[in-house]
């Protein structure tokens, strides 16, 4: 997995509430055996018209933003599906961290195991940092995971929580079913015990 | 004495394998559900990293997703899908994981066919690469929908890194008015909590209604619990429940069934165990339900009418409605019960088992289809169409006019060749109406199989209970 640890760059405002896995990524981009490639298909009905033209209103694809790596995201972002697709799509278009007051639980853990950075914040820093995107190539700002800092485009800081298991697996780029097997014995013992109180599990 | 607990915190403690001191725990999973979209990158890495399925005996999977509903005998066209298909096969065979392939009788919606095999059990942990997997909760088993990469951390260590949920229970007092269904329910609490309103929680429905419900309707109400936010829905086990799984082929047998049975009637919230959030809902006010927007928490009474933007108070929320009638192509102020259809679906891992197609056929019988409505009925799995067919269900729907169909996913979600035109307006069972869900461009009412059936016949969306149907 990509490591994470700090990222300076401009960051994209995309106001919209509940964007759902479909809109990031339409079912029927799914089917592939690969994990690559997908970035050419993500927000693909908000980017493209029936023609498969862009959509000039569409923030990423303004000039502004075409380099956007961190997005700036209405509340409740990756809601829907468990489709891992949709941060494969999004990494593989280049976005490397969202900044939003809420993520949808699966979303949120399928971003991580792929080196994205997803921070929650009060809604008062998102509307502020949401502001400060709205200024196009002006917005470049910078997240600094390990002290867990996002320092705005007029030098405005903003702290972050996060899981310290997530926080260590990001910036180390760690594989995490290594470090599971690890457990092998605690695994093998549970199984025993189970076996033994619970043979129908 | 012990401290009171939920039945999501007992299910929880007692798959604990590991914890760490910042609350990061490792959990046992008991069953996997693997199908043909979210699984080729898993068997890759385990490919690429030389390792190998841990436990294939608790781990079941079946093609549903990409599946043609039409006949099969010609294979699939698709070549993207028949490849993803493929792939399950080859990916089975090597790892030694049971598959039931598309010709199997048993093949069907994974959702469907976990409970109808009894792989699904109370009190056990289950996962599938599918945010659905919430509808094993109906069983009191604690069932978590999983992205890729986590399915392969299933597949190579039967384990899964999670840290702990808050508890939310939704509590539905009295009785359902007749005409009102488990789907009526899940809808009404999603409008009432909202599509975030169980982010961060596992959601137990507790309460006379939830317990009045059959198995298949407790299926239906979990099975959107996601559709709320909710990491899983839970609905502690009973005598149903274990009526229902009595002689599955994967139950238990023998004395075995007898002792798990005594262990699964003590999974249940202790009288004093507290939740981090408690909502209850009044049964008898609930009207069958139709959503009007696209998010599951755009619902109202069929009795309604379309919303007016202008009386949203948040902007962002206005915005997001203002879209969504432009995208539904509905004027505010329209009657519910004027809106006209194009199409209807009656299917999906929310609304296709026996029960779902019962209550449609019920409403069909004796009746037509509009004219102007192409209408499916997609059976949830080969036995649920076995047993409609063995109950005649399948001549009431035919001779109404009703598609009558293979298993699968369907037009649930627009990667089959079952999907809508640009434009097109449907009335589906389904769990999602999300712009472009079930094709792009198409429009989405979700209902309950009965309202689905109705708004086929009239073609319009209508109260099932103006047809004089209970």
């Amino acid at each position: 997995m990509q490591k994470f640890d700090k990222l300076t760059a401009v960051a994209a405002p995309l106001p919209t509430i509940n964007v759902d896995t479909d809109m990031i990524i339409p079912a029927r981009f799914l089917k592939t055996i690969k994990r690559t490639g997908l970035g050419k298909s993500l927000f693909y009905t908000l980017r493209f018209d029936e023609k498969g033209n862009e959509r000039e209103d569409f923030v990423l694809n303004k000039t502004a933003y075409k380099n956007a790596e961190i997005l700036v995201a209405g509340d409740n972002f990756g809601c829907g599906s468990s489709r891992e697709h949709a941060p494969w799509a999004l990494e593989d278009f280049g976005i490397r961290c969202i900044i939003s007051s809420s993520f949808a639980d699966i979303f949120y853990n399928n971003s991580f195991k792929n080196g994205i950075l997803l921070i929650k914040l009060p809604q008062e820093d998102v509307d502020k940092l949401m502001e400060g995107a709205e200024r196009g190539s002006n917005s470049t700002i910078t997240v600094d995971l390990d002290a867990q800092k996002i320092t705005g485009p007029d030098d405005g800081v903003f702290e972050f929580d996060i899981d310290p298991y997530k926080k260590n697996c990001l910036l180390n780029g760690l594989d995490d079913i290594g470090l599971t097997m690890q457990k092998e014995g605690k695994i093998h013992a549970f199984e025993e015990r189970l076996k033994a109180t619970q043979p129908w599990a | 004495m012990n401290r009171p607990t939920t039945l999501y915190d007992k299910i929880w403690e007692s798959h604990l394998v590991d914890e760490r001191d910042d609350g990061t725990c490792l959990l046992y999973i008991d069953r996997h559900l693997v199908h043909e979209v979210t699984s080729p990158q898993a068997f890759e890495g385990l490919r690429n990293t030389k390792r190998s399925v841990r436990r294939p005996d608790l781990t079941l999977a079946v093609a549903d997703h990409n599946v043609p509903t039409s006949d099969r005998s010609i294979g699939i066209e698709d070549e993207e899908s028949r490849i993803q298909i493929e792939a399950l096969d080859q990916n089975c065979a090597d790892f030694g994981v049971e598959l039931y392939d598309m010709n199997d009788i048993r093949q069907g919606i994974c959702h469907v066919i976990g409970p109808e095999q009894g792989f699904t059990l109370p009190g056990t942990t289950m996962v599938c690469g599918d945010s659905h997997t919430a509808t094993h909760g109906a069983f009191g088993c604690l069932a978590f929908g999983i992205g890729t990469s986590e399915v392969e951390h299933v597949l190579a260590t039967q384990t899964m890194i999670q840290t702990k949920a808050k508890n939310m229970r939704v509590t539905v007092d009295g009785e359902l008015p007749i005409g009102v269904t488990a789907k009526d329910m899940i809808l009404a609490i999603i409008g009432e909590i909202g599509t975030a309103g169980g982010t961060g929680c596992v959601v137990e429905f507790a309460g006379e209604a939830v317990r009045a419900l059959s198995v298949e309707g407790r299926m239906t109400m979990c099975n959107m619990t996601i559709e709320a936010g909710a990491r899983a829905g839970l609905i502690a086990p009973d005598e149903k429940t274990f009526e229902y799984l009595k002689g599955r082929p994967k139950s238990p047998k023998g004395s075995t069934w007898e002792a798990s049975v005594e262990c699964w009637k003590t999974l249940k919230t202790d009288n004093d165990a507290s939740f981090d959030i408690e909502i209850t809902l009044q049964g008898g006010d609930i009207i069958p339900q139709v959503t009007w927007g696209t998010s599951p928490e755009d619902v109202l009474p069929i009795t309604e009418r379309v919303p007016h933007p202008t009386d949203e108070t948040d902007p962002n929320r206005r915005k997001k409605m203002e879209r969504s009638l432009e995208y539904m192509g509905l004027e505010p102020g329209l009657p519910l019960k004027e809106i006209k259809i194009d199409r209807m679906f009656i299917g999906s891992c929310t609304n296709s088992r026996i029960e779902d197609l019962r209550a449609a056929a019920q409403v069909a019988d004796g009746r037509k289809v509009a004219d102007h409505v192409s209408a499916m009925v997609v059976p949830g799995s080969g036995l649920v169409k076995e047993q409609a067919e063995q109950e005649g269900l399948d001549k009431v729907f035919i001779e109404a006019g009703f598609d009558w169909r293979e298993p699968g996913c369907s037009m649930c979600l627009g990667m089959n060749p079952d999907k809508l035109a640009p434009g097109e307006r449907s009335a589906s069972t389904s769990n999602r109406n999300f712009e472009g869900r079930q094709g792009p461009g198409g429009r989405t009412h979700l209902l309950s199989p009965a309202m689905a059936a109705a708004a086929a016949i009239k073609g319009y969306l209508t109260d099932v209970r103006d047809l004089g149907v209970d």
